[in-house]
């Protein structure tokens, strides 16, 4: 391969080197003061960093405010359908393995209407890096109770305050079979988030980031004690873990957590009044599906040798 | 002759003189147990047999919905019914001559929807009337009591003490004693019933083949020293090579064939079996069968990787299909090309699992929101089953299109032999075009003229794009510029004229010009036209056509009706009848392709459809000719 494209000419291509300009696609539409520039911005340093060539990475989102995403990336991207990211990037994924595949989802997308997906996607454990942006409530529909808006606030189809507590996506995770990779992180914590994204792609397996994202719309005070108040933030801290420095200034409450510990990880997921980020849970021995799932590559002539020989089994 | 007690039962144990040997053109026997006593399995490998000596044969499985419904039950009947004729069969004919049944109970169910011939020759256990348990010895008088009303022939076979002297568990053995009683029935070829059983049994150990072997010849033994006739059914010429399978077998090979190397499925009655066939072989093969977590999951991922450039396909009945919708909206928007497989059953809701129906046509036309224009085609034989899914592939890259294919149950289980395909590259897709694109190649850039585009697949240096689900550009922008929106449903939809104008008007078997023209579509291909000659037979002016296309139909359509004083469609899908309460000519709900060429010839187009669960008899529709003909 490498030895063809040097005769074609393409030998300049594998010394291409890409700014962050280069992955930026058309001005966000997002209210001023969304969380998901951020996470854009962050996404887009990431892949400045790692080099990846737009041509071979691909963006799959669902539906929402956050799944115009792809839009803003200069790469390959499918805008879905509500809920369903993920079986289109199982898709892709199974059939070419050697793209670079990310999945953005809401709240409402991966926690609600796609929420079958997500226990079987992370199950199947394939290499993706899966973003679920979180912004507690339903933006594009204008303001309606998500799966993860706090018990009692009040929304346009809960008006008199959200009945039930909310899903916790992180114990839910870890709660799956074959989770590999669960990370929290937020979009307030640009160096948190920058690292945390660094180490998800670089997982192999499908690699879980919660998100906390701010709607200043609907949401603004949800996460405002949170940004304001470092000391309510629990860093999870581990050599094995997500290295940021920069943040360690802010954020004093460190937790030593070893991520290859499933029991402390869930334990450490459960709700309470403190917002936790850092890697919860890793483990790259897992089963990956698109591996087991290899199969070989066959000519046309040898598909044809096969099927014949089926065909002696049927004949007359 | 009728029978309470049966008496023409309890057979001498003396061999008749000699059996008279009756030659006829064609036969239609059944066999029937309860489920889980391998009548399927007997049935289906008489069938094969007879195609392999050169028999024309069709088998159609008589299923019940349960795994293990309860046994002497006349719902939990499971059988086959097999037609051998010398000639071609293309359907499952009218009456039963020979039935073969391992209890009386399954034996009411068939004999209460009037599936038997009068005169039907009935061979069955007879362990049943002396029975330890009263309840059993009652259950088989009262039935007796019930099949005396036709005058069949009983013959009583002690089909459990034969077996007794083989094997432990007759339940795992009778359906080889009765395949040993068919096949001296029928003069089959001894070993090549063999090597049916050796390939049945492949997988297992030897002692199992020889076995099965011994109670086959203990069969044949008894119906040699008990049975005053025999059948035969002369073979015809094999001059070519001919393959017997099924239809979902059939469309897994095309699937092979065609190129498709990922088929995504949801477990679902009766399109599952495809899924059966193709995980033994798909894998060698370089193809993977992907079971999703859902049916949206399933085309969700067929759509992902076809957009990343392997032509996927999923395949699922109706109540899957009403599933699909919103990703099939996603598929047409996108213009992502994609097969879907939707062997159609029973419905609505959950309706008639194991049994064929053809009521989902209007919903995979118009289901999905906004207007989705697609391609839908309907295989009418066991060997369609194979082409159409090279036909299907090549249309979905082409034309950037869904293209849906609907099968049915009748064609899913039922077995045909056919020509055997000569298989060829070119059916064979392509590898995506990986090079970098061009400059001016725009993801959507749709010919003015016949709205066609060349996709782009991810890994295209210079081509990056996102497809989107929204109203988009060419340049997959997303656009609610009214003017872009109406311009792009126009191409998205010219498309589908485009596909017409290179197909043909179908063929009409019978005069040119008549005074009726019957329409069908699908598995009814063989009844109808075995009808429709048989009414011409009779001096009747009855031709047929039969449409593989139904988007876009196949052009012509409007013409080809104007030569005939009435037309009128025959359809396995529910319609009103003319003269039922309430019902007239503007509220009367119509069969589906009849309701179809209406609005689109805005011919006066009539409909017979039955919902019996069953594939339509040539018989019912003579009558339904002569009526309409009266």
């Amino acid at each position: 391969m490498s030895s063809t494209c040097s005769l074609l000419g393409c030998e300049t291509l594998d010394n291409r080197n890409f700014s962050l300009e280069d992955y930026g696609g058309p001005t966000p539409r997002w209210c001023p003061g969304c969380g998901d520039h951020a996470i854009l911005t962050a996404v887009q340093r990431l892949l400045a960093t790692e080099q990846l060539k737009p041509e071979t990475t691909v963006f799959v989102s669902g539906i929402g405010c956050s799944s115009r995403f792809p839009h803003y990336v200069e790469t390959y991207g499918f805008h879905g359908i509500h809920g369903r990211a993920l079986p289109l990037a199982t898709g892709i994924k199974l059939a070419r393995p050697e793209l670079d595949v990310f999945v953005v989802m809401g709240d409402g997308d991966c926690c609600s209407i796609g929420a079958g997906h997500w226990v079987h996607a992370i199950r199947y454990n394939l290499n993706l890096t899966v973003m679920l942006l979180d912004n507690n409530i339903y933006g594009l529909t204008k303001k309606q109770t998500s799966p993860t808006t706090p018990q009692g606030f009040k929304s346009n189809t809960q008006p008199r305050g959200s009945y039930l507590p909310p899903i916790n996506p992180l114990q839910t995770t870890l709660g799956i079979t074959n989770a590999s990779f669960v990370a929290q992180t937020a979009d307030w914590m640009p160096s948190h988030l920058a690292a945390t994204l660094e180490a998800a792609h670089a997982h192999q397996g499908l690699s879980f980031v919660r998100i906390l994202q701010r709607c200043p719309v609907f949401t603004p005070d949800i996460f405002t004690e949170a940004v304001k108040n470092p000391q309510i933030t629990d860093v999870l801290v581990h050599p094995q873990g997500i290295e940021d420095p920069t943040s360690a200034g802010i954020y004093k409450s460190q937790i030593t957590h070893d991520p290859s510990d499933i029991h402390e990880a869930r334990r450490l997921a459960e709700a309470c009044d403190r917002v936790r980020v850092g890697l919860f849970f890793r483990n790259e021995s897992f089963p990956r599906y698109e591996v087991l799932r290899t199969v070989p590559k066959r000519t046309v002539e040898e598909k044809i040798n096969l099927l014949n020989k089926e065909f002696d089994r049927y004949a007359i | 002759m009728s029978c309470t007690p049966p008496s023409d039962s309890a057979p001498s144990t003396t061999a008749p003189t000699a059996a008279t040997v009756h030659t006829l053109p064609e036969h239609i026997l059944e066999i029937l147990s309860d489920s889980g006593e391998g009548a399927q399995k007997c049935g289906q490998s008489f069938g094969a047999v007879s195609a392999k000596m050169g028999n024309g044969a069709w088998t159609v499985e008589i299923i019940p919905a349960e795994i293990q419904p309860p046994p002497r039950t006349p719902e939990g009947a499971s059988g086959v019914r097999i037609r051998i004729g010398t000639d071609e069969v293309t359907n499952w004919g009218n009456r039963t001559k020979l039935v073969i049944a391992f209890n009386e109970q399954v034996l009411l169910s068939r004999h209460r929807v009037q599936a038997l011939a009068d005169d039907a020759i009935i061979l069955i256990e007879n362990m049943w009337e002396t029975h330890a348990d009263a309840n059993i010895r009652q259950a088989w008088a009262d039935a007796f009591a019930e099949l005396s009303t036709a005058n069949y022939r009983f013959i009583q076979v002690p089909m459990e003490e034969e077996c007794l002297k083989i094997v432990d568990n007759p339940r795992r053995g009778k359906n080889m004693f009765a395949l040993g009683l068919m096949s001296w029935i029928y003069h089959r070829d001894v070993e090549k019933v063999k090597d049916q059983i050796a390939m049945q049994f492949r997988h297992k150990p030897k002692e199992v083949y020889e076995r099965n072997v011994r109670l086959l010849e203990a069969g044949i033994a008894w119906a040699q020293t008990h049975l005053d006739f025999r059948f035969d059914i002369p073979t015809g010429d094999v001059s070519e090579d001919l393959v017997v399978m099924n239809g979902n077998t059939a469309l897994a090979m095309g699937a092979v064939m065609s190129g498709l190397e990922l088929c995504s499925m949801y477990p679902i009655t009766p399109a599952t079996s495809v899924s059966h066939y193709l995980s033994s072989i798909f894998d060698d093969m370089g193809g993977v069968v992907h079971q999703a977590e859902d049916e949206i999951a399933a085309i969700g991922v067929a759509i992902g990787a076809s957009y990343a450039g392997k032509v996927a396909f999923t395949v699922t009945s109706g109540p899957g299909m009403a599933l699909k919708t919103e990703f099939i909206g996603l598929a047409v928007m996108s213009e992502t090309p994609l097969v879907i497989v939707d062997v159609q059953r029973g419905g609505p809701s959950t309706g008639l699992p194991t049994k064929v129906e053809q009521s989902d046509l209007l919903s995979t036309l118009f289901a999905s929101p906004g207007d989705s224009p697609k391609v839908v085609l309907a295989p009418s034989t066991i060997e369609e089953c194979f082409h159409c899914m090279i036909t299907a592939r090549q249309i979905a890259e082409t034309f950037r299109a869904v293209v849906v294919v609907l099968s049915d149950a009748n064609l899913a289980t039922g077995q045909q032999p056919f020509s055997r395909p000569k298989l060829q590259a070119n059916w064979h897709a392509l590898e995506p075009n990986l090079g970098p694109v061009k400059d001016g190649h725009q993801p959507f850039g749709w010919d003015a003229e016949t709205g066609l585009s060349q996709r782009i697949v991810p890994g295209r240096l210079g081509g990056q794009y996102t497809a989107t689900g929204l109203a988009h550009n060419e340049d997959s922008h997303v656009s609610y510029d009214p003017y872009n929106n109406q311009r792009t449903s126009a191409m998205r939809s010219r498309k589908l004229a485009v596909l017409q104008s290179t197909l043909e008007p179908p063929r009409v078997v019978g005069p040119e010009s008549n005074d009726l023209l019957l329409v069908g579509w699908g598995s009814t291909r063989g009844a109808i036209e075995e009808a429709a000659e048989k009414a011409r037979a009779e001096g009747l002016g009855v031709s047929s056509t039969h449409l593989t296309f139904l988007s876009p139909l196949q052009p012509g359509l409007k013409e080809i009706f104007s030569r005939f004083q009435h037309v009128m469609t025959v359809e396995i899908n529910y319609s009103d009848e003319a003269d039922d309460p309430y019902i007239n000519e503007e509220n009367r709900r119509r069969g589906q392709l009849s309701w179809l060429l209406r609005a689109t010839t805005l011919v006066d187009v009539d409909c017979w459809t039955r919902v019996l669960g069953q594939p339509l008899s040539p018989g019912d529709i003579l009558q339904v000719i002569k009526k309409k003909l009266s």
